[in-house]
């Protein structure tokens, strides 16, 4: 075991793969001698040379569709994309081609790949450094979405990632590079996609979260249980595919289920873990299936104060908890 | 593709000192080599044309055609070598699969979408090929996406150092599209083993180049990103040949990617659901007839002696045979399963990846709504 901030995890599993693999190369603006704008990458062009870690021009929609051609080839390509607030140029090969590849020629060609984004608010990013991208991308079959909150998990969850043979996104919440820090196993341990954890055990209601707000919903248990309120907190770490079972698990015992998330409220990822919940655990609830979830703006606002009202935090997750337990 | 294939040369072996100095030679190509460029050239026509007839016959839904695009895939393929270079293909690309070692069964079984289609298994609209096996990787429909993915391909043989080259074709008009920028400057950047065609018939649907590439020259763009850009007669096999074999040598000797902008027509419509008579003058459409690959390509050979009329009754009596086998096969093909149609959204079967409620059973069709698709082609076709 050894104590790690979030982005030393991150690029102690983008190293080790990359020993481990000749085939796995990263590309993406600014990842070279720079070593990335959060300095993700960085001593990894040193180490593995030009070859194995590109710095692309500033081309989205090249880093995503090169990246797709090149794991044709063979390669592994571990894309960065500098924020996730930019991956937009690049949904048409997300979406038309990485997603699609192996169901439109019936297994006959797949994607394998990477694509790793920092995403989130809370750190005076504004419209355009702050957004949660997630719920446009686990709305496609065909990709699979991570959003690690622990060293521990956002290392080996990237090995899995990085081994799996089917595009993944990996979200990794700017706010936790360096705020975030915890035990990170020795040796070449992974942690499996599509599996959820139970971070807090509790018996009155079901917390649902997954990033920095997987960390406010603990902080929030806490502050509950001063109330005498007891919350099962569960960190759903692989978006899609869902870890149903663990979720529905929790909410059959509680009886009680609050789904946490950033993004906005409307038609966000969280919206379909609700309606799950409500569908296929509709006899165990004991009160209705509710959502802590960023406010409906077009993004998150610059001034502070717009910021934190934008943001959900422990204290407003506590709140939804304190009303749901009451319920 | 120095190789031609065991069974066509032994075929056409009789002939094989028919032209002794002439057609071809300076480009390195025998008279067994030509020979089996104008079958490719011939059968491709043939599948299309058949595909048309099979449309109006309302046994399949919709076609789209690479009728006058023909001699240009020939050309350019041949100077690929087959089982390891990597073609991105588009819609067109009937004559560019057959050639890269596609059969018609394969071509055939696409326009049916039949369970044993090897594109998609009846995933996709027919003319959506594919084939991991003869490296041609599978169609999409949103145009010129395909450019970063042969791109991709180039970047991981150059890292790889494997050798090989990566090529992807499509429409002028497609050719605006943003990735086809993007992915020309970071193959160029890496001078990567890439080669962009250009299979320009000067129509977009039914926008014409003027009003769709600003200086009616695609290939003048290649000066932008540093590359040489070339522009073909796409009607002439062997000049379609020359230039492709120039960029694959450049391509492979580690000296960058080259744009090539083949010069065709289009002699069909769009696709089986337009009339292009709407937006082409009958004028334009009688002349641009001279620009039909397949009788130019034939009266080459004749002349030249490498077509003689028994080599010629021999490839006409194989290609309506393969036309035909094709055909009945993929008639005979059974469509998929319902069963089957989850499969392959990942690797693996994900169990939170939820069946419909409906479950997963037989076939229910769709009678009235292909009455009505049949209908619109009808009108289409006239
Ligand atoms: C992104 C996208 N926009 C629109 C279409 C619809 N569409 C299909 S083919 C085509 C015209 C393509 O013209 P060109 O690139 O010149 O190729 P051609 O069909 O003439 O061979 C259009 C508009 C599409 N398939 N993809
Ligand atoms: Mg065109």
């Amino acid at each position: 075991m050894a104590l790690k901030t979030f982005i030393e995890a991150i690029r102690d599993g983008l190293r080790e793969e990359m020993t481990r693999d000749e085939n796995v190369i990263i590309l993406g603006e600014d990842v070279g001698k720079k070593g990335g704008v959060f300095l993700v990458t960085d001593g990894l062009w040193d180490e593995f040379g030009d070859d194995r870690v590109i710095d692309t021009p500033l081309t989205e929609s090249q880093i995503i569709g090169t990246s797709i051609g090149a794991a044709i080839g063979g390669l592994r390509p571990v894309a960065e994309i500098q924020f996730a607030d930019f991956i937009h140029p690049a949904f048409n090969q997300l979406v038309s081609e990485a997603a699609r590849l192996r169901y439109r020629s019936n297994n006959g060609y797949s994607a394998p790949m990477v694509v790793r984004a920092p995403y989130g608010g809370g750190v005076h990013g504004a419209l355009y450094h702050s957004q949660s991208v997630e719920a446009f991308y686990t709305h496609v079959p065909g990709l699979k979405v991570v959003i690690p909150s622990t060293p521990s998990d956002a290392k080996g969850l990237l090995r899995s990632c990085i081994r799996d043979d089917d595009p993944v996104l990996f979200f990794e919440h700017k706010k936790m590079y360096r705020s975030v820090r915890g035990n990170v196993p020795d040796g070449e341990y992974t942690v499996p996609l599509g599996k959820a954890q139970v971070t807090h055990p509790g018996t009155q209601v079901t917390v649902i979260a997954y990033g920095l707000m997987a960390h406010y919903a603990l902080e929030a248990a806490d502050r509950v249980a001063d109330d005498g309120i007891s919350v099962e907190v569960v960190d759903l770490r692989t978006l899609r595919p869902l870890d149903k079972e663990t979720v529905l698990d929790s909410v059959r015992k509680t009886g009680k289920c609050l789904v946490v998330y950033e993004d906005n409220r409307f038609g966000g990822y969280g919206a379909e873990v609700a309606a799950i919940v409500a569908e296929e655990a509709f006899d165990y609830l004991d009160g209705p299936v509710t959502r802590i979830a960023g406010p409906d703006v077009p993004g998150v606002p610059y001034n502070h104060v717009l910021e934190d009202w934008f943001m959900v935090n422990p204290e407003k997750i506590a709140d939804g908890i304190r009303k749901l337990a009451a319920y | 593709m120095a190789v031609t294939e065991p069974s066509a040369k032994a075929k056409s072996g009789a002939d094989s000192d028919a032209s002794p100095a002439a057609l071809g030679a300076d480009l390195g190509l025998s008279g067994d080599e030509l020979l089996e460029m104008y079958r490719l050239v011939a059968l491709a026509r043939a599948v299309d044309e058949r595909m048309w007839i099979l449309n109006r016959a309302g046994r399949i839904p919709f076609v789209i055609s690479g009728q006058g695009h023909e001699g240009a895939q020939v050309g350019i393929t041949w100077a690929l070598e087959k089982g390891k270079d990597w073609i991105a293909p588009f819609y067109r690309s009937i004559a560019t699969c057959l050639t890269f070692g596609m059969s018609p069964r394969d071509i055939m079984t696409a326009q049916y979408a039949t369970a044993s289609d090897p594109s998609s298994g009846g995933r996709q609209m027919p003319g959506h090929y594919g084939s991991h096996e003869h490296n041609l990787v599978s169609v999409s429909s949103p145009v010129a996406t395909q450019l970063l993915h042969a791109v991709g391909l180039a970047l991981a043989a150059k890292i790889r150092k494997t050798g090989q080259v990566a090529l992807t074709i499509m429409g002028e008009g497609s050719s605006n599209q943003g990735d086809v920028h993007e992915g020309l400057n970071f193959a160029a950047i890496h001078k990567l083993p890439f080669i962009f065609i250009v299979e320009n018939n000067g129509y977009a649907i039914s926008v014409p180049l003027a009003r769709q590439v600003a200086g009616e020259s695609v290939a003048n763009r290649a000066e932008g990103y540093g590359i040489p850009g070339v522009t073909v007669d796409g009607s002439d096999v062997l000049a379609c040949y020359a230039a492709a074999r120039d960029a694959v040598a450049r391509a492979r000797a580690g000296d960058g990617p080259t744009l090539i902008e083949a010069k065709v027509t289009r002699l069909t419509g769009h696709s089986s659901d337009d009339q292009q008579t709407k937006y082409r003058s009958e004028e334009e459409l009688t002349s641009e007839k001279s620009l039909d690959p397949v009788p130019k390509f034939r009266q080459q050979l004749v002349d030249a002696g490498v077509l003689t009329p028994d080599a010629e009754e021999r490839i006409d009596a194989a290609i309506k045979e393969s036309v035909h086998d094709a055909t009945e096969y993929a008639e005979a093909q059974p469509d998929p399963h319902p069963s089957t149609a989850m499969k392959w959204v990942y690797a693996e079967d994900w169990p939170s990846e939820t069946p419909p409620p409906w479950g997963l059973g037989e076939a229910t069709g769709d009678p009235a709504g292909a009455a009505e698709a049949a209908e619109a082609i009808d009108e289409s076709a006239h």
